[in-house]
């Protein structure tokens, strides 16, 4: 042998043992999500938490692309046996997953095998029941939790002498003074989300039957079609006439961006928005709760919970499911949680990381970021709880294609409703038929 | 033609394995499965189906959504192709013709051929932007409120212009080496024989370029129905909506969007059958036409 080999070979055996030397000490575990961004990076940082906290298990993050992406990347693993320890699915996407029992393991029992206790009294009331099944078990872990609020213009508000409307009735009576004032009083970025699925919770009216779908996919039926939806409609389709309502499509971004560029009064997003805002906006903002209607007998209840949530896959080994029991564990903390809230402006999920939000004076400091949390947890309304129907994420691009055309004065409202129904009933019955 | 002389019987069916297998397995085999499943409705983790038979087909057919599509993927191919094809033969002519220059002007004309297709989409929305687009601001010289993504035909007009820009290189490339291609002295018996230099191009420098035309055809409906998936996805920025969809677009939606693989699958099998029926169409009754020299 000479000598150049045995260096060779030993230089090899050290690399072969440096590398391998972590992966025997921990277990390693995967995590798939759609965030992109900011919001992806401090996914990143969490991870790096994590690792950093404790040395048995090492938790990789992946970015699949978008919510639907990350879903549809994750079945499509499952379906081949390669599915990661942990996946990230979004509300609309909550019931292809919870329905599909065996393609999960309930974080409430990997949690309770792993040997922590578990109680869902130490989640914020409005994320109790969107991710659990029917006997309010958690199958999924609520992770990055948002509702829907409106953030004002300071400056707008002060120009035109308002307050920020709590009801859609003083919105009418102040939008002309913001125009006149040179704003576009109102844009929203989700009409299906803000417009119907949290009108449904903020003004406690059913969403579907079934128990707004909880009860089970046979027979679910959509019941939006009701005058209190419509006439949310036709007021905003009346206000875009006035000049009083701006549309810039489906987008997301294309609406958010006038806001953002001070051309805007205000504007319906995420509370999950705050993080970035505060870095994008030209302005001074602040934020106050969705707007319902003072009409409607019984609104004002709270939102139910948006953005997504962790499941974990079924089919890994024991060893791997401890330490993602133990990342749960670590994600629930007070400490991580109030962390993740300020960085990223999710909302905390357990009322203790509010508590130590509230003790460490942040929402003093910035009181924007505590609307969210506080409108989740508004008295809850029998209809506020949110939904569970499957192929849901077809059914909002229903919606969407049909609120298009209202908007570009296609259709009436009245039609584009019944289109919906129509179409998410038929949508509805598909998906009960996956189950036999 | 000259037969081909192998000493054992095996040694070509050895040789072709290889190309055989990965049509086998990336083009036969996923088909297969694309038919069998678009008779089930089927859970998306795969724990059950219900066989269904002909439903998730009348149900595709019977959607007038999906004919809204089918309508405007049929109307946005023909645009596409047809103003793809024409410019760059056009421009190919032109660039024929220029002596001083030429493979300056011939690079220039080329180069965006070079652009990623997302990338190319990317550039495309941020000139068609509501808020920051100069195209718009263009538009709105002349009174046109332009709304991509808004608006159903301005998003429809921004997708045909962004699809058309792609495809004018490499139409281009192909219409200036036909053309190179047509032997000298038949030019210039022609320009002795006609003086009209339109006539001229219809009578032979059009036939003489009719085999790479006709490639090029197929070739520009091809991507007009398929390859343009990348510029609808951004145009549309992940949000359907009421935007143009092209077929191909509305498979994927359903299938991994919305996670429907029974419904997403019937769509597929009838775009296998539309392409079937079009490309033997075009070698039928086009390809008889074309004078290969």
């Amino acid at each position: 042998m000479s000598f150049r080999t045995i260096v060779a070979g030993a230089v090899a055996a050290a690399a072969l043992v440096s590398l391998s030397a972590p992966a025997f000490a921990a277990t390693q575990i995967s995590w798939w999500h759609g965030m992109g961004g900011r919001n992806g990076e401090i996914i990143n940082e969490l991870a790096t938490k994590f690792n950093a906290a404790q040395s048995a298990c090492a938790l990789t993050p992946v970015s699949k692309g978008t919510y639907e992406e990350a879903l549809a990347s994750g079945i499509a693993a499952f379906r081949s046996g390669q599915q990661p320890n942990i996946l990230q699915v979004f509300d609309a996407g909550a019931a292809t997953i919870i329905n599909a029992k065996g393609a999960t393991v309930a974080a409430e029992d990997l949690i309770r095998e792993a040997g922590y206790p578990f109680k869902a009294e130490d989640f914020i009331q409005g994320v109790r029941y969107f991710y659990a099944d029917k006997a309010g078990k958690f199958v999924g872990m609520p992770f990055n939790s948002s509702a829907p609020i409106m953030y004002f213009n300071t400056d707008a508000l002060k120009k035109a002498g308002v307050e920020a409307p709590k009801t859609w009735e003083e919105f009418e009576a102040i939008a002309p003074k913001l125009k006149a004032a040179g704003y576009i009083p109102l844009v929203q970025s989700h009409l299906p989300w803000e417009m119907v699925e949290n009108f449904h919770s903020r003004n406690n009216l059913p969403f579907a039957n079934n128990n707004n779908g909880f009860d089970g996919a046979e027979g679910a039926k959509l019941t939006v079609n009701s005058p209190e939806q419509r006439k949310m409609f036709e007021k905003l389709v009346e206000w875009k006439q006035a000049d009083l309502f701006g549309f810039y499509g489906a987008g997301w971004n294309e609406n958010q961006k006038p806001f953002e560029e001070g051309k805007v009064a205000l504007w319906i997003g995420s509370s999950g928005s705050f993080g970035g805002l505060q870095k994008t906006a030209t302005m001074p903002f602040g934020a106050t709760f969705l707007p319902y209607w003072e009409g409607i007998k019984g609104a004002g209840t709270n939102s139910f919970i948006g953005g997504a949530a962790l499941f974990a896959m079924a089919g890994k080994p024991a060893a791997e499911n401890k330490c993602t029991a133990d990342f749960f564990q670590f994600l629930t903390s007070p400490e991580i949680q109030y962390w993740y809230h300020k960085t990223s402006g999710y909302v905390p999920v357990t009322s203790a990381a509010y508590e130590l939000a509230k003790k460490d004076g942040y929402y003093t400091a910035t009181p924007a970021a505590e609307v969210g949390i506080q409108q989740l947890m508004l008295p809850a309304g029998e209809w506020s709880k949110g939904y569970r129907l499957g192929f849901y994420p077809q059914i909002r691009d229903v919606m969407n294609r049909e609120f298009g055309k209202v908007f570009a004065g296609e259709v009436k409202v009245e039609d584009a409703f019944k289109t919906i129904e129509e179409e998410a009933n038929q949508i509805l019955a598909r998906f009960a038929k996956t189950a036999g | 033609m000259k037969r081909a002389q192998f000493s054992s019987p095996l040694l070509p069916y050895f040789l072709l394995a290889p190309q055989l297998a990965i049509i086998f397995i990336f083009f036969y085999w996923p088909s297969a499965q694309a038919i069998q499943s678009s008779f089930y409705i089927e859970d998306p983790f795969g724990f059950g189906a219900t066989f269904v038979g002909l439903e998730n087909y009348t149900t595709v057919l019977g959607s007038s959504e999906y004919l809204r599509i089918a309508q405007f993927t049929l109307v946005f191919t023909l645009i596409v192709t047809f103003l793809s094809l024409s410019i760059a033969l056009v421009l190919a002519v032109k660039a024929d013709a220029v002596l001083t220059g030429a493979s300056t002007y011939r690079s220039l004309l080329m180069w965006v051929y070079a652009i990623a297709p997302p990338v190319a989409g990317l550039m495309g929305i941020m000139f068609f932007d509501q808020h920051i687009g100069p195209l718009v601001d263009l538009a709105a010289l002349f009174g046109w409120d332009m709304r991509v993504g808004v608006n159903y035909y301005d998003t429809a007009f921004a997708m045909v212009v962004i699809a058309v820009w792609k495809q004018i290189p490499y139409n281009f490339i192909f219409f200036l080496s036909g053309l190179q291609a047509i032997p000298k002295h038949l030019r210039e018996a022609a320009a002795i024989d006609c003086r009209s230099e339109l006539r001229r191009f219809w009578t032979v420098t059009l036939p003489m370029l009719a085999p790479t035309a006709f490639f090029l055809l197929i070739i520009n409906m091809t991507y007009a129905l398929f390859d343009t998936f990348g510029i609808i996805d951004v145009v549309t920025r992940n949000e359907p909506a009421n935007n143009p969809l092209t077929l191909v677009y509305k498979v994927y939606l359903d299938g991994f969007r919305s996670n429907d693989l029974g419904g997403s699958s019937a769509q597929s099998v009838i775009l296998m059958i539309v392409v079937l029926v079009l490309t033997m169409a075009q070698f039928r009754f086009i390809e008889r036409r074309v004078h290969y020299g």
